[in-house]
């Protein structure tokens, strides 16, 4: 973090970085609480989701309720008032942005996101993975921020190509952008989108995806090796940018690239421990924390309130 | 019978001319789904997505959610099993309005097993949201579109190319939900879909000559199946209930009628004409249905079972079958 503070840093830089650490600091909060979370998800996209959503996307205002509505049901023929969590993001227009998260396991770490940029209630988490709510731990079509069904992967990215090209043949402005997690380019339906996506030349997607080299089996390099990715993806016709996925400035000046007429795929190299480092002692299997013993729950807790909670702030 | 060659193909760029909303999404089978008409008519509104299925059902939805209506064409295997948990994830859980036409139903391809698609109705129809249609002739392939158009959401139609009989009149067209009688009868009700109707056709008028009163019934519309006109045909029969599908008896018309008896305290028995359990494999349409008993001589043996008597039918006495060369000039590929 020490280039964040640098005196000529502008000040988006330190509301970021602010925002990344609030980001860290509920994800662990509800970690600690529920015996269980995706808290490595925290520390590697913090950054990422605090750059795209303060500084980088061109987002309408929310659109839906600071504190989350319950469960209304599936979309289907008898629901028709049913509406997506993309409302979090603003009514869709045509001159604004369209931002869809894919691995939907990322779903408390987006949610912690929206609080940060004010778009949900810090309240609204208290219906995480909750019986009735919205507000699940694997995010679903209606959950805050999303507004696709991510869950089964690779999915996402094809239909935000979709979208780009709908929205091409509509002339409209806005830009399309994704999260993804490395570990989607193992799915086979990930290289097609990337075909189509520079077949069809559409230069406004912007995929940022979290190479952070972990999966659920352990460390992506033993699992099926994604690398080199970067050349895989330019490969495939589209654009590969490789940043350093903690720092903001970074992460910001690949959305400002003037467009070569490719889809941009901007790889966050980021460290799965990152900001919370008693994580490292369980390496390499970081995909998701439980605690084994509450005696271990407690020193963590212990770590979180030493570290994670700032002067002021209640956990 | 009037034979018709590529209908789909011409009534395709007609019917979309004036709706601008329709794109064609095609997966590198353009000219042997006869959809190569509507791109030389409208390049604009025309996808080519190449040999990759998953993208493509993915990024329909995703054209869908921005106001546009794909109709995706391909192999039927290719869309339902192919890419099942994109039709699923991506178009049926979000209710998209996502039309699928899946090409080369059950044992219409000499193209083996890895092409028939026996088993697309029964996988579609346990999809929520989604609705599942089948066509049987010209009639109801001209006059499907606006159907297809106007329901909610997504839809599969198991569609028919190349030559095909007319079998209904032009002005009778396709009705989502209402199935057509074809002939009233006493003794046995008969439910048929797909080729299986211009089959059954054959058999009917034979059976009718020996005294054997038929009910005959023609199902467009698999899901939704219920409708008044097809649980009035299940109660009515003095013998029993005959399905007859080219599609595997698991999961199909006959398990949905099979549904529809039990559900409704029909006490009628059933027998499900169909592929018993089975794949088939590669040879032309009139030795695979009398291999896998899908001809017109398999129901009038599976109707002399529930008379309890040989009705003296042979296979000369059935109309002559259409025969129809594998190499047809109106497909473009021998498939």
């Amino acid at each position: 973090m020490d280039r964040l503070s640098r005196t000529s840093s502008p000040p988006w830089v330190a509301a970021v970085a602010r925002a990344a650490f609030g980001i860290r600091r509920r994800v662990m909060e509800h970690t600690i609480a529920s015996n269980g979370g995706y808290l490595s998800q925290a520390c590697c996209a913090a950054e990422i989701l605090a750059t795209l959503y303060l500084k980088s996307m061109r987002l309408g205002p929310n659109a839906a309720a600071l504190i989350p509505a319950p469960f209304r049901g599936v979309p289907g023929p008898t629901n028709r008032a049913y509406a997506t969590g993309g409302l979090y993001h603003g009514a869709p227009d045509r001159a604004t942005d369209r931002f869809y998260l894919s691995p939907a396991h990322y779903a408390l770490v987006l949610y912690a996101a929206l609080i940060e940029a004010g778009r949900m209630a810090p309240d609204g988490l208290a219906q995480f993975n909750t019986d009735g709510s919205t507000v699940e731990m694997i995010g679903a079509e209606h959950s805050p921020g999303f507004s696709m069904m991510g869950g089964a992967l690779a999915q996402t990215l094809s239909q935000a190509a979709g979208v780009a090209l709908a929205r091409k043949l509509k002339a409209e402005e806005g830009r399309t952008w994704v999260f993804l997690s490395d570990g989607e380019f193992q799915e086979g339906q990930t290289w097609e989108t990337l075909a189509a996506l520079a077949f069809y030349r559409l230069d406004r997607v912007i995929a940022y995806v979290d190479v952070n080299g972990q999966q659920c089996d352990g460390e992506t390099k033993n699992v099926m090796t994604t690398e080199p990715l970067d050349k895989r993806i330019e490969s495939f016709g589209c654009r590969a940018l490789v940043v350093d996925g903690h720092d903001p400035v970074a992460l910001n000046n690949a959305a400002e690239l003037p467009s070569d007429g490719r889809a941009v795929f901007v790889l966050c190299k980021t460290d799965p421990c990152r900001g919370i480092p008693i994580l490292n002692e369980r390496r390499p299997r970081l995909h998701y924390v439980r605690f084994t013993s509450e005696k271990e729950r407690e020193r963590y807790r212990a770590w979180y309130r030493e570290h994670l909670v700032p002067e002021g702030v209640e956990d | 019978m009037e034979i018709l060659s590529k209908v789909h193909a011409g009534n395709l760029v007609r019917w979309a001319k004036d709706k601008p909303q329709v794109v064609v999404l095609s997966a590198d089978l353009t000219g042997s789904v006869e959809i190569a008409e509507f791109q030389a008519a409208y390049p604009e509104r025309f996808f080519s997505m190449g040999i990759a299925e998953q993208n493509m059902v993915s990024f329909a939805a995703g054209l869908a959610r921005e106001g546009f209506i794909p109709f995706i064409h391909t192999f039927a295997v290719f869309i339902y099993r192919q890419a099942l948990n994109q039709v699923a994830s991506s178009v049926a859980y979000s209710f998209l309005p996502v039309k699928m036409f899946g090409f080369l139903p059950g044992i219409t391809t000499p193209g083996g097993a890895t092409h028939q698609a026996i088993d697309d109705i029964a996988v579609m129809r346990a999809l929520p949201n989604m609705t599942v249609f089948e066509t049987a002739d010209a009639t109801e392939i001209e006059s499907i579109l606006d159907p297809v158009l106007a329901t909610p959401g997504p839809v599969y139609v198991r569609m028919l190319r190349g030559e095909v009989p007319r079998l209904f009149p032009r002005d009778e067209p396709f009705r989502p939900g209402v199935p057509r009688v074809l002939s009233i009868g006493e003794d046995i009700t008969l439910i048929t879909a797909g080729i299986c109707t211009e089959e059954a056709m054959r058999a009917t008028s034979a059976l009718t000559k020996r005294g054997v009163s038929i009910h005959h019934v023609h199902v467009s519309t698999h899901k939704p199946l219920a409708s008044a006109i097809l649980l009035e045909a299940l109660a009515r029969p003095r013998l029993g209930v005959i399905t007859m599908e080219n599609h595997t008896v698991i999961g199909g018309l006959g398990s949905g009628v099979a549904e529809l008896i039990a559900e409704n305290g029909i006490g009628k028995k059933l027998i499900r004409v169909g592929l018993q359990d089975t794949f088939a494999h590669g040879g032309s349409r009139p030795y695979l249905m009398k291999k896998y008993g899908l001809d017109a001589l398999a129901l009038v043996r599976t109707v002399e079972g529930l008379v309890g008597a040989s009705l003296g039918i042979l296979e000369a006495d059935l109309a002559s079958v259409r025969i129809e060369a594998v190499h047809s000039l109106a497909k473009a590929e021998a498939l």
